[in-house]
């Protein structure tokens, strides 16, 4: 199986005042396409740092990160944002919607950057939403929504752009144990069903039962790895 | 939905500040409409050519009398087809709150040159020269005092006493007028110069200024300069001028209006600009995440960065759009109630154009600060602020 990203030797340093903090130390990672990656570890492990490496949020110190294909260690801040529209997903925590747009319109934002008529941005909008059982619920403002709901519009509009790969982080850490375990049979379908890549960070051991493999970290490193090669 | 929607939907997440900012950008722009016109009527060049009535003052200072010699040596100027004259009385009548302009005036030579004005009933002008104490008002006067011909109306002299010191002046009056059958706008009561001449404590044979026709309205600027060159090493100097300007002059002595209108407008754009930038920068930081979200989804850094500034734009577009608007609509009603004193007065199209463009200007100012924050804003740092 090829492999969706590879990270060789990657380094993360945070520079607080005159104070260098490395936060990740020579990280060597390839996870498969079509894989489903829970990385755990006590908070200021670096897990965090790495899921955002990955995803194309921030730049390494050192190393270089691959994904499908593409080095992202070079690329300019505009270029990468627009690699990210194309290829990846993302899911927060706290959803992150915006409140002043209803749930349609919440998950049309990423098409707004692509050439698709008005009317196929609404079309392919929806389809989302129906992915993730909220047809019913396009015209809800954020607020008129459950946690849970809510959630599932993020992870449509993390869908509507069709990237091969879903980085998560925490997605289930604001939700009670049953609505965590509706998301995560949510994501399983998508990685089993329609071939997305999910990395995700977790400090919840049963969320991490969800994903294929699991992955450790602790000071930067990895420490133990379950099925991915470290 | 498109870029824009999505402004204005971030305009409006908070319906009652923005509404708030949005209605201060409204009196900003009406004030800049209103006050860009009046600074324009103010300020307005003198048109003496194409009139056929001029107004003859002191050189130097409105509040200076003129004697009433000059008369004789004003009609001896070819194409001065008559004069008439005014003077500032002052006084109160019951309270100083009830303001309106008293002039002594000649009777005859007043109503031949504003032969505009209709004077009822038909023997008004007739008691007006033969009574010595007789006044008539404008008919808005009238009805605002509820006065009727015949009652005897006090004033008290806060310039002028009679030459006994006494202040009150006692005027019976003898008619009311109107032009082309309505109120004029600028109304007045008119008493018997004759009266006041003979019986004032100071200031006798002199007036306040003159107001001459002339029959060849082409010639009006040659005529304002014979006239001044007549008194011009006198020691009574006039400066010739049409109705209009000689009306702006005398809202001059108030000050330098364009000076004026400028420093107000100068401090409220200041103030909106503090206001409205300070909303906006609030604005930004309770959005910080959801812009670090924004790019997290493929928006680069320049587009965050105009969507804040497009918001600051349209905020105070919207807001110069409704407040020229206001003023276009108000307009026409402060000209009626100020056009007589003043000139002209109107708030023109092109007024509300430089209003919007000054709302672009503003709503740039407004908005870059909190434009390149935006733009600056590190996606990671944004997230972990969460």
């Amino acid at each position: 199986m090829t492999a969706m990203v590879e990270c060789k030797g990657v380094e993360k340093e945070y520079v607080k005042g005159k104070e260098v903090v490395p936060v990740l130390a020579g990280i060597n990672l390839e996870i498969s396409e079509g894989d489903f990656l829970a990385m755990m570890g006590p908070s200021g492990s670096g897990k965090t740092t790495l899921l955002n490496l990955i995803g194309g949020l921030d730049q390494p110190t050192g190393g270089e990160i691959h994904v499908g294909g593409t080095l992202l260690s070079d690329m300019s801040s505009r270029a990468l944002a627009k690699w990210r529209s194309e290829n990846v997903g993302f899911i927060f925590q706290f959803y992150n919607l915006l409140p002043v747009l209803n749930a349609q319109r919440n998950v049309e934002l990423p098409l707004l950057l692509t050439k698709l008529s008005r009317k196929q941005r609404q079309i392919n909008a929806g389809t989302a939403l129906e992915i993730v059982g909220l047809g019913d619920r396009a015209k809800h403002k954020p607020n008129e929504l459950s946690g849970g709901q809510q959630q599932r519009v993020a992870i449509a509009r993390a869908l509507v752009a069709d990237p091969n790969l879903l980085v998560c982080d925490e997605p289930t850490g604001d939700l009670d144990r049953d609505t965590a375990d509706e998301i995560l049979a949510l994501l399983e379908t998508l990685n089993r069903d329609h071939g997305k890549t999910i990395v995700m960070v977790t400090h919840d051991p049963k969320a991490a039962e969800h994903a294929k493999h699991t992955l450790h970290m602790d000071k930067g490193k990895l420490v133990v790895s379950e099925g991915a090669d470290a | 939905m498109n870029i824009v929607g999505l402004m204005w939907a971030n305009l409006f997440r908070k319906p009652m500040r923005t509404t708030l900012t949005i209605l201060s950008v409204v009196i900003a722009f009406l004030l800049f409409g209103l006050l860009q016109s009046i600074g324009s009527a103010f300020e307005g060049g003198a048109q003496v050519a194409g009139v056929d009535r001029l107004v003859v003052a002191a050189k130097y200072s409105q509040i200076d009398n003129l004697p009433y010699a000059q008369k004789q040596q004003i009609l001896s100027v070819e194409g001065v087809d008559g004069i008439t004259h005014t003077s500032w009385f002052g006084g109160n009548y019951q309270d100083p709150k009830n303001f309106f302009a008293k002039f002594p005036v000649d009777p005859v030579s007043y109503f031949d040159i504003y032969n505009e004005l209709d004077l009822q009933p038909a023997d008004a002008l007739e008691r007006f020269i033969r009574e010595r104490n007789a006044a008539v008002v404008d008919v808005a006067l009238a009805e605002r005092f509820g006065w009727q011909v015949g009652d005897v109306i006090p004033i008290i002299g806060t310039i002028y006493s009679k030459s006994d010191g006494d202040r009150l002046w006692e005027f019976t009056l003898v008619g009311t007028y109107s032009e082309n059958g309505e109120a004029s706008n600028f109304p007045l009561f008119l008493f018997n110069y004759e009266y006041f001449n003979e019986s004032t404590a100071f200031g006798r044979d002199q007036v306040g200024q003159w107001t001459v026709r002339i029959d060849m309205p082409e010639r009006a600027g040659e005529i304002a300069q014979q006239i001044d060159a007549l008194f011009e090493n006198s020691t009574d100097p006039t400066r010739t001028a049409s109705e209009d300007e000689a009306n702006r002059q005398f809202a001059r002595q108030l000050g330098d209006m364009g000076f004026i209108t400028t420093m107000i407008m100068s401090a409220v754009f200041f103030t909106i600009i503090l206001l409205t930038g300070n909303t906006m920068s609030q604005a930004l930081r309770e959005r910080i995440p959801e812009l670090a979200v924004l790019k997290t989804l493929g928006f680069t850094d320049a587009t965050v960065s105009l969507l804040i500034l497009g918001e600051a734009v349209m905020l105070c577009l919207l807001g110069g759009l409704l407040g020229g608007l206001l003023a276009l609509g108000l307009g026409p009603i402060i000209s009626a109630m100020i056009e007589s004193f003043f000139g002209s007065f109107e708030v023109s199209n092109q007024v509300v154009l430089n209003g919007l463009g000054l709302s672009l200007v503003v709503g740039l100012l407004i908005g870059m600060i909190p434009a390149l924050s935006a733009q600056r804003l590190a996606i990671v740092d944004a997230l972990r602020g969460l």
